[in-house]
């Protein structure tokens, strides 16, 4: 049926090939994003028996389209001794990373863009440097609020980017690669062979830091609109304000792919052996990955803000000490090859 | 001239450029941003030698980390430009002699040791540079490896305890303690009959 389509992009030149490509990782993601804020306000509506947003189209379901023409034609407001230069390009320097991490992300066998020897290394570097859009924001706005919230995320980011990298640094271990796609063929087979259980501490640890790296309740005190209104954001209007919000929840969704895909088996289904939903495709990636997107929702409308001295006591003296041990256990696991994992 | 060498002269054109103006830019934070970009550049031209562990490395350490660290504490100066700029033409003279030194030395070290070495021969799609690094630094180079591991530590400590200020009467928490804490430490239930109406 797509033998005529394939024959016609075959024959497109390389860059137009690639280009495509990245269209069809980026639009859907776009629209991911654009719903996943629909489903935050509907869901957290519903955890605290609310309705809402029902107005805007059948069921409320073109509130993301009314919200982003909105955001579209208001006007952007520039501080008077704001930084001109660095004031516009930090929203672009927060989107372009969460954007490119993308990249290397295999959605399933074959199925990635740049398949990179290098993924994991790659996606760490790419996330590290998606904290620089928060701090020139918070620099170049010339306000207070702004640039307490760009500090207080520096220091959060940077902290718990360690944890994160430790826990990598066990997927490391147990796949014996960096590969992204080589991470998930090691995982081959069910539940119970995927990394999240030999690996249990580091990937509660990973999706953990993974919460507070992209500033999502209860680590958003960079945001604190109780204490410091909207963090580093509170300067932007319109569309710059929109990037911002468009890069925190493809950052999200990003945090949520890697988390399925470094412990969670990637495409792989969860009852290999069964027809049809034994299958391994990209549906079940993009089930896990709305599995843990539920989750950032869920924690949003349960846990209350972290305090800021306990945020950095969590990120340093309980996380990193934890991922040491266990790498060390791990260690113990690889030498004796154990269970399916290691053998 | 082949695509790369031409990839290769804009990185470079960039990185140069960039860190001219790390030194040039009257703005703190702007020359530590400079600093930044000619961090990435450099990493893109690592790349070009096919050297992807190193180049992602310094994205992810120095671009990542490092920088973020010192633009954190660059932004938080309150730098008077003034008094920084009249040194400028004074102290230049100094500082071309300094840089013209280490530019003959560099120059001398590196063509003496490695001035006719052959251009290298690209890898195989299927090389990995990480793994080969890898293999050499835990079994050939070991103990230099631990041994700058230790170093590095010892490093850390020492900053930390140079800059620990102990203040007396200060108040601690301690988390154990919060953790630990019963509803019947805190709270009292008292049972007590109503007032009589008068």
């Amino acid at each position: 049926m797509f033998d005529p389509v394939m024959a016609f992009y075959a024959d497109l030149p390389l860059v137009v090939q690639i280009l495509t490509k990245i269209m069809i990782i980026v639009m859907p993601l776009m629209l991911g994003v654009a719903y996943l804020t629909f489903a935050e306000r509907k869901i957290i509506g519903y955890m605290q028996v609310r309705i809402g947003p029902n107005r805007v189209g059948p069921r409320g379901w073109l509130q993301p389209i009314a919200d982003a023409v909105k955001l579209m034609f208001k006007e952007i407001i520039l501080p008077s001794s704001a930084n001109r230069f660095l004031f516009v390009v930090a929203p672009v320097l927060s989107i372009m990373p969460a954007l490119a991490a993308w990249a290397v992300i295999p959605f399933g066998d074959g199925m990635i863009l740049s398949n990179l020897d290098a993924g994991l290394l790659y996606v760490l570097a790419l996330t590290s440097v998606g904290v620089y859009g928060v701090i020139i924001a918070g620099w170049a706005s010339n306000s207070k609020y702004a640039f307490l919230g760009a500090l207080r995320s520096a220091a959060q980011i940077v902290a718990y980017e360690i944890a994160m990298g430790f826990a990598l640094v066990g997927v490391l271990m147990a796949a014996g690669s960096l590969n992204l796609e080589k991470i998930v063929q090691a995982q081959e087979g069910g539940f119970l062979h995927w990394y999240w259980l030999p690996l249990f501490p580091l990937f509660l640890i990973y999706f953990i830091s993974g919460v507070a790296e992209t500033n999502r309740a209860p680590f958003d005190v960079a945001e604190g609109e109780s204490e410091i209104v909207a963090g580093f954001h509170v300067e932007y209007s319109g569309m710059t304000f929109a990037v911002f919000f468009l890069a925190e929840y493809a950052n999200m969704i990003l945090i949520a792919a890697l988390t399925s895909i470094m412990f969670m088996g990637g495409w792989y289904s969860p009852f290999p052996g069964i027809p049809v939903i034994g299958e391994p495709s990209v549906f079940w990636l993009l089930a896990k990955i709305s599995f843990f997107l539920l989750l950032f929702l869920w924690f949003r409308a349960t846990f209350p803000r972290y305090r800021y001295d306990q945020i950095m006591r969590l990120g340093w003296k309980v996380f990193i000490p934890l991922t040491i041990v266990w790498l060390v256990v791990e260690g113990v696991f690889v030498y004796v090859k154990l269970g399916p994992w290691f053998a | 001239m082949a695509f790369t060498d031409l990839v290769f002269y804009v990185f470079a054109g960039i990185a140069v450029f960039a860190g001219i103006r790390v030194i040039s830019s009257n703005n703190p934070v702007h020359s530590a941003l400079y600093l930044v970009l000619a961090f990435f550049t450099t990493a893109a031209i690592w790349l070009l030698l096919e050297a992807e562990f190193l180049a992602i490395t310094l994205v992810l350490v120095y671009v990542g980390a490092v920088m973020v660290l010192f633009l954190f504490v660059v932004m938080m100066l309150d730098i008077n430009l003034v008094p920084l700029r009249e040194g400028f033409i004074r102290y230049l003279p100094v500082g071309i002699a300094v840089a013209g030194i280490i530019v003959i030395e560099m120059v001398m070290v590196l063509t003496a040791r490695y001035g006719d070495t052959p251009a290298p021969v690209p890898k195989p799609a299927d090389y990995s540079n990480t793994e080969e690094l890898g293999g050499v630094l835990y079994t050939v180079y070991v103990y230099p490896f631990e041994l700058a591991a230790v170093i590095l530590l010892v490093a850390i400590i020492a900053a930390i305890t140079l800059t620990l200020r102990r203040r007396e009467g200060t108040k601690h928490q301690d988390p154990a303690k919060q953790v630990m804490v019963k509803r019947a430490d805190r709270v009292r239930l008292v049972k007590m009959p109503a007032e009589p109406k008068k």
